[in-house]
């Protein structure tokens, strides 16, 4: 053990480089990438509740930045990553069952979480302006 | 586990010892709960929200102190702070392999806590009004 040794190269097992990306995988990979964002989304859920609790100057400041172009465009990525990472838990959930793993079926539930991600957002925006006119 | 036996352990002891991490399905099990515990919280909370716009901070204040709100609000950000702590050491695992590992491990449920712990702070002056 007196002299360094180098790692011996072993062949690595095939990786996500040598598969055919197909939308299973895709909606894997967003699964995750939506959980991270949503971690540090909780930031801004944080911030939020912090400034109701500390008095209308600080809300004021969190309304203002929420209202914003980017605060908006944020918001609006905040919804869809929580929606979609909360179907495509509900549908891993299904697939713990065992269920939904044939070649169609899993295509099909994976392409609804996606649709209905999307559907449900635009759904959720749209009842919030609505709100926003109306309930002031 | 295959029948030939590769090692002196017998089957008894591997699931005393819970595989190799010693832990067996604890971890996986425990982000099941939590997310079962999500769908509908993480439905409510929208629903909150949705009721939330557009209103000032006197309305707003009243609408997360009250029960039913704040308890709720409460549930979703426990479920949340625990979900999300459990799935981010998982994504270090998978691709932190130097001495950052656990120092990484170790600021996730930093970062949980506290997250988790300033809510509801926030939930309980909100309820309490002090």
């Amino acid at each position: 053990m007196a002299h360094t040794r180098r790692p011996i190269e072993r062949p690595l097992s095939p990786h996500l480089g040598i598969y055919r990306m197909t939308l299973t995988m895709m909606m894997s990979i967003v699964h995750r990438i939506t959980g991270g964002a949503l971690f540090f989304g909780t930031l801004l859920m944080a911030w939020w509740l912090l400034a109701a609790a500390a008095g209308p100057t600080a809300y004021a400041k969190v309304q203002a930045f929420m209202g914003s172009i980017i605060g908006l465009l944020i918001l609006f990525g905040y919804t869809w990553a929580l929606i979609h990472h909360m179907l495509g838990g509900v549908r891993h959930l299904i697939w713990d069952t065992g269920r939904g793993f044939g070649p169609a079926e899993r295509e099909w539930l994976t392409l609804a979480t996606l649709i209905g991600s999307i559907g449900l957002t635009l759904l959720i925006w749209i009842v919030g302006f609505i709100f926003m006119g109306g309930a002031r | 586990m295959s029948d030939k036996q590769t090692s002196m352990r017998t089957p008894l002891s591997r699931v005393r010892y819970l595989g190799s991490a010693h832990s067996g399905t604890d971890h996986f099990w425990k982000q099941r709960v939590s997310s079962v515990a999500l769908v509908p919280l993480t439905i409510i909370f929208v629903v909150i929200i949705i009721g939330l716009l557009g209103r000032n901070h006197a309305a707003a204040t009243q609408i997360l102190g009250s029960p039913f709100v704040a308890i709720t609000i409460m549930l979703f950000v426990i479920a949340s702070a625990y979900h999300m702590w459990l799935g981010m050491q998982v994504i270090i695992e998978d691709y932190v392999h130097s001495d950052m590992k656990l120092t990484l491990i170790m600021c996730n449920t930093f970062f949980c806590f506290v997250i988790g712990l300033s809510c509801l702070y926030a939930l309980v002056k909100l309820s309490f009004g002090v």
